[in-house]
């Protein structure tokens, strides 16, 4: 045994010593390969961390949301409508919810206008996230003024910012009174937006949902599920820029891999015939080989993952950032729970650290069954 | 020690520009003493020191050392028959470049898993013994010819080999190095070393430490000694 | 030789520290924190209160803040294959209602 791990660390050595020989090259391999690992790792545990985040905070959300088409497209909830929706067995509560869009045009942002129907804003107040609170420079207590679709210039006073820890849903809310609200869009009196509904047991909810779009047939149920469904598709890591950046990656990774397999050197292939004339056996330096191709994609996947753990969790993602974004002008300021799927991280080790070694082994097994005479006749 | 017999050795057998290196050798070389193969280029003598030294099978005929037939043995038998029993020195020294003297010398013993610390040692001792100690963590293609060949001579015996393979070891080198190749020789034999080489320069063959001169033409031996 | 270490040490030195450094990234995944258990429940409470439905991470556009109240069969409001305004709609595939949508067209 003790015999065996000697001769491991001579193969080390010697692995080792042959990629010192190109030293530039080598260590720009592994600085991109830790890079790929980086990014991969970044985005799978980013979206694993914020599907989880966003699966956590709207398992609160109203179990059915109902909203009324006109010619396929949302449209407001006449008077009279939310009496329509009627005594279906298992809803608890049903109320009209008001909320919309507003464009700031000093900023040039979006926000989300809505009236807490628990109450809890006075007229002439607002309650404002906490990204407005950044953008425009807003503290408890301030005026601010936004001037209306019809183009009047309404002001108010806000009363509270909303906690900063909930910005990842709440970043641009602006929630204000009902009064306010109608007044500030020329919302018709006794429309709504949509109807929240609350169904207590979770298992008549589809129920509820057959039997409203039954009555009502210009109706569409949202259903809790598939809101928590749609983020989980959002943030599923085969799905947009995670796929996106993977087949880049991954092609990329081709590229560097076929590079090293076709990148045996007249010189390399000499010094295989040297070290098996010298008494080297194949199975040895395969295995030397292999050592290297180990101690590279090991590396860089245990580099790669550790730098892009700390990047996700600890530095807010920040790379991300940009791309996240979008055009958006309000950006929520989060800081996500460290969460890993193991799968993932199995996945990951396996599509960065299998292929480098066997891209590595290829080229070797060719040469190395090459009888070692030929130094002597070279 | 070791006995050939009716050994031919082909290159590119089958096909248009096959070429039979050896055409019927039949040979018997003795331990403890220094073999020359002396003949022209082209002349098959560099194919028969890869052939006894275990680097290549011949096509046909046997190699038998010390009376057991090797020269059907699969490779890894062949390898370790190789690290055992012979040490090379290589006409173009065979360094691997990027090295130190002292890492090149103790590569043939890598696969057998030694302690490092004995492996060091015995280097150490053996460079000594070639006047080379100073030179130990120079890396090897700083050296010059003659320290280069000193230091592909301690990595043939770093094993500790019953026999030592040389292909041309004066080839590369003036009179003057020549001459200090042709003492070591002669240490080497007097340790006890069969020593098998090859050359076509007078210097080595018409030399005293020289017991036999076998001469070779066309792949075949034409003077037995 | 002694006074130099061996490339093999190094190289399983520096091994063994990124191997820790990843079970210790494990390890920090695994623990729970209860601030932000706190915050999260926070959070939890404010989506009850509001009836909130959407993360805002994408304010751009209404079919990106609120992606699941977006209008049916019109995910990106025009063609889904239509040249995209936004780049954060290259990260948004089109919601997934077929479930519902299916039974409801059956008579219950």
């Amino acid at each position: 045994m003790k015999q065996w791990i000697e001769k491991q660390r001579y193969l080390i050595d010697f692995t080792l010593a042959s990629l010192a020989r190109r030293k530039t090259r080598n260590l720009g391999l592994l600085g991109v390969y830790i890079l790929l690992v980086f990014v991969l790792a970044s985005v799978a545990l980013y979206t694993h961390a914020l599907r989880i985040e966003a699966g956590k905070v709207l398992a609160a959300s109203p179990e059915v949301i109902l909203q009324r088409l006109v010619a396929g497209r949302h449209d407001l909830i006449p008077p009279g409508y939310i009496d329509r929706v009627g005594r279906i067995r298992g809803v608890q509560k049903k109320e009209g919810r008001l909320w919309g869009y507003y464009y700031d045009a000093v900023v040039k942002a979006n926000y989300t206008f809505m009236v807490p129907n628990a109450g809890g804003v006075e007229k002439g107040e607002i309650v404002v996230g906490p990204a407005l609170e950044r953008s425009r420079g807003l503290a408890a207590g301030n005026g601010i003024s936004f001037r209306s679709y019809s183009g009047k210039l309404h002001t108010f006073i806000v009363a509270d910012v909303l906690p900063q820890a909930s910005e990842l849903v709440s970043a641009d809310l602006v929630l204000m009174h009902e009064e306010d609200f109608r007044a500030f869009f020329d919302y018709p009196s006794g429309h709504f937006t949509d109807i929240a509904l609350t169904v207590a047991n979770p298992l008549e909810v589809r129920n509820v949902a057959l039997k409203l779009s039954a009555a009502l047939p210009d109706s569409r149920p949202i259903l809790r599920d598939e809101v928590l469904r749609t983020y989980a598709s959002i943030f599923d890591w085969r799905e947009g820029i995670v796929l996106a950046l993977l087949s880049a990656a991954i092609l990329a990774f081709g590229i560097l891999a076929w590079e090293k397999a076709s990148g045996l050197s007249a010189d390399e292939k000499r010094e295989i015939g040297i070290l098996k004339a010298i008494g080297w056996e194949t199975g040895d330096i395969i295995k030397m080989k292999f050592w290297e191709g180990l101690l590279i994609s090991l590396t860089a996947f245990l580099v790669g993952f550790v730098a892009a753990y700390l990047h996700v969790f600890y530095y807010a993602a920040t790379l991300f950032e940009p791309v996240l974004k979008g055009w958006s002008v309000l950006y929520p300021r989060f800081q996500l729970t460290p969460h890993i799927d193991g799968l993932q991280v199995a996945t990951l080790f396996f599509f960065t650290v299998f292929p480098y070694a066997a891209a590595v082994l290829v080229p070797i097994w060719k040469a190395a069954i090459t009888d070692p005479d030929a130094v002597m006749r070279g | 020690m070791i006995e050939l017999s009716g050994i031919r050795k082909a290159f590119n057998q089958g096909q248009h520009n096959e070429y039979w290196a050896l055409n019927g050798i039949d040979l018997a070389i003795e331990a403890n003493k220094v073999t020359a193969l002396r003949g022209p280029s082209g002349s098959g003598k560099t194919t028969l020191l890869t052939l006894v030294g275990c680097l290549a099978r011949p096509t046909e005929g046997r190699v038998r050392l010390k009376r057991e037939d090797i020269s059907g043995l699969p490779e890894r038998f062949l390898t370790e028959i190789r690290r055992r029993t012979f040490g090379f020195i290589f006409q173009q020294f065979n360094l691997i470049k990027g090295l130190t003297a002292l890492e090149n010398i103790i590569l043939p013993a890598y696969p057998t898993g030694q302690p490092r610390r004995e492996l060091l040692e015995r280097a150490e001792t053996l460079l000594a013994n070639l006047k080379l100690g100073h030179r130990r963590d120079a890396k090897v293609e700083w050296l010059s010819g003659g320290e280069q060949q000193r230091v592909a001579i301690c990595r043939a015996l770093i094993n500790d080999p019953e026999a030592v393979i040389a292909d041309e070891p004066t080839a590369n080198l003036d009179t003057h190095l020549a001459k200090e190749f042709m003492a070591i020789l002669e240490a080497l034999a007097g340790e006890g070393r069969t020593i098998l080489l090859t050359s076509h320069d007078p210097l080595v063959v018409e030399s005293a430490v020289v017991d036999r001169v076998v001469d070779m033409r066309d792949g075949v031996i034409v003077d037995c000694g | 030789m002694a006074r130099r270490i061996r490339p093999s040490t190094r190289a399983l030195l520096v091994l063994a520290v990124a191997a820790a450094a990843f079970v210790a990234t494990l390890l920090d995944a695994a623990i729970p924190r209860a601030r932000r258990e706190a915050e999260s429940n926070e959070t939890r409470a404010l989506v009850a209160r509001l009836g909130l439905t959407d993360l805002a991470l994408f304010t751009e556009a209404r079919y990106t803040r609120h992606p699941t109240q977006a209008d049916l069969h019109s995910a990106f409001q025009d063609h889904p294959l239509a040249l995209e305004h936004f780049p954060t709609g290259s990260l948004l595939p089109p919601p997934r209602h077929e479930a519902v949508d299916r039974e409801t067209a059956l008579p219950d």
